[in-house]
């Protein structure tokens, strides 16, 4: 019986979301009176011991190079040895991207109850039952896994990381990879940015900022505090920015500690893709723009005339 | 070449959401419903696609639901598609529902199986993931772009801060998100075709539900937007730094 927490990578490192997971865990391990291990696919650049400061005891490592890359198929064929060789009675993903394509492959694979989305510790009172996030972050739903193996799938930026001093021992776990059906052929990575998914602080724009020429208003706030961009649908549609920085209902939803929107007016469907977020700023020049009912702070402004002073004001704070 | 375009109906993406029965049920009264759009605008729209440019390929669509998911089916039939299939049951199981649709394509010999990257009620993004295991096929999710030459697709997946490319022989089962396709909407020829075209009703395969829902609840409600003058934006961002301590 234990906790077995699946921490992903990309090349060689151990993803932020994967943290957290594991944060999460170690704490639900402590929940059941259990131990919180740790499970690492793949060849790894990090020093997997240090995964201990997040509260897991063990680190088993399958260092096969042929599980360098996601498929979906191996990684659950690999998982569901590792669950039954280890007897793991619970499983933890992270519901990040990787999360969505192998937990229900393992779920089906072990007929193990898989709740995907939670944002909560499971309330073992009365079985095991998991909040999660439904209809598009309007509503949550406590669900019940009824099966001896239940896996959880935790939504990125919902679980705060605890950190303890320890180390994790690490137990190389010798598990038949077979080979990937699934051929990688190219990896297009923005180098250097805050991958949206992850990111803590989001400045984001629409149409209100009239032209990608005015983008400097984003991403000087965005530089000036370490922050990921993001923008609304018509601003992807109209190719002012790359889709894969459109958030809401029909893009990425996010649920960052700081979302900051300029000139978006908030409609529902870009709201379902926002409204976790912990903060939401609103400037806009539009007083009845729905965006600041769903705000904890707002500026009735015009954003060309309010942002340059909102960065100077943070370029004194941070003192660059 | 054989295609399984899987549909869920859900609530319009403007319903009000709230509960009935001591919070147990969604309150459907007064809600419009629609064909959960990842399916719509994407997954059944890439088949479509696929079929215009190889009018042998076979298109069916499949759902998993009661007699009043049909009107959503003819809908989706109105966009395209041979014919539909209709599973007659209803649950919040996602591997019950998954165990229906992979019984379905196992009988259709289907060469690829299309989802939405998720439905937009239960935001499980899960009904892909199990379809593919429980084939034991190829899965690549939350695909952006799918070409396909031959029987090996080539097919580009969103990953954290990127996209990496990937290429799979059939069959497959991909869930499909934005830039797999555009919206269409649906022509009055479509519309008429539609009506006749067939929608088997069949009956479920016996299958386990793993998880059940206890209940829902909303979030609470925002305490209210704090508004700070438009000739005073320091003052904001002093409150994200000294109230909020955000930044």
């Amino acid at each position: 019986m234990s906790v077995l927490i699946f921490a992903d990578q990309f090349e060689g490192h151990i993803k932020k979301s994967s943290y957290e997971a594991l944060s999460y865990g170690a704490k639900l391990a402590e929940m059941m009176g259990t131990s919180a291990e740790g499970l690492v696919l793949g060849t790894i650049k990090d020093d997997l011991s240090s995964l201990g400061k997040y509260g897991v005891n063990k680190i088993h490592h399958v260092n096969d190079a042929s599980l360098d890359h996601l498929d979906a198929q191996q990684y659950a064929a690999v998982i569901a040895d590792a669950v039954k060789q280890l007897q793991a009675t619970v499983v933890v993903f992270s519901n990040n991207l990787s999360g969505k394509a192998v937990a229900p492959r393992l779920s089906a694979r072990l007929k193990a109850g898989l709740v995907a989305g939670a944002v909560a510790l499971p309330d073992l009172s009365n079985g095991f039952v998991v909040k999660k996030n439904v209809f598009s972050g309007k509503a949550f739903a406590q669900i019940a896994v009824k099966t001896d193996i239940k896996i959880v799938a935790l939504n990125p930026n919902s679980y705060s990381i605890t950190m303890v001093d320890g180390t994790a021992a690490i137990n190389n776990l010798t598990i038949s990879a077979g080979s990937p059906r699934v051929k990688i052929t190219a990896t297009n990575k923005v180098s250097g940015a805050v991958p949206l998914g992850e990111a803590e602080l989001v400045i984001s724009g629409g149409r209100g900022l009239k032209g990608p020429e005015n983008w400097g208003l984003v991403e000087d706030l965005a530089n000036l505090i370490g922050a990921a961009t993001a923008c609304s649908r018509a601003v992807a549609d109209a190719h002012w920015r790359p889709h894969h920085e459109h958030v809401g209902q029909t893009g990425l939803a996010i649920a960052p500690n700081l979302y900051f929107a300029i000139g978006i007016s908030g409609a529902i469907q870009h709201l379902a893709g926002v409204n976790r977020s912990k903060v939401i700023v609103v400037v806009n020049k539009d007083p009845e723009a729905p965006f600041f009912k769903a705000a904890d702070y707002g500026i009735v402004g015009d954003a060309f005339e309010v942002m340059p002073k909102v960065i100077e004001a943070v370029r004194k704070l941070k003192g660059k | 070449m054989k295609i399984l375009v899987c549909i869920s109906k859900t609530p319009d993406t403007t319903a009000k959401i709230a509960f009935t029965d001591n919070n147990t049920k969604f309150a459907t009264d007064g809600v419009q419903w629609i064909i959960n759009p990842y399916d719509e605008w994407y997954a059944l729209v890439r088949a479509l696609e696929l079929k215009e440019k190889d009018p042998a390929t076979v298109l069916h669509l499949v759902t998993v639901g009661s007699a009043d998911t049909e009107p959503i089916i003819r809908k989706a039939l109105a966009l395209g598609g041979d014919e539909a299939i209709r599973v007659n049951a209803d649950s919040h199981d996602s591997y019950y529902i998954a165990a229906q649709i992979a019984e379905i394509a196992r009988q259709g010999q289907y060469d690829l199986v299309f989802t939405g990257k998720e439905t937009i009620d239960y935001n499980g993004s899960s009904i892909g993931g199990m379809v593919a295991e429980l084939l034991d096929m190829p899965f690549i999710s939350l695909a952006v772009k799918f070409e396909l030459a031959g029987t090996t697709a080539t097919v580009t997946r969103e990953i954290e801060g990127g996209e990496e490319v990937a290429e799979v022989n059939l069959p497959m089962v991909v869930s499909c998100q934005k830039g797999v396709a555009e919206a269409r909407i649906p022509n009055m020829r479509g519309i008429m075709a539609a009506r006749t075209k067939p929608l088997k009703v069949v009956d479920p395969a016996a299958a386990e539900t793993l998880t059940e829902i206890v209940s829902f609840t909303l979030p609470p409600a925002k305490a209210g937007v704090k508004l700070v003058p438009a000739d005073n934006p320091e003052e904001l961002v002093r409150l994200l730094h000294e109230e909020a301590k955000i930044i």
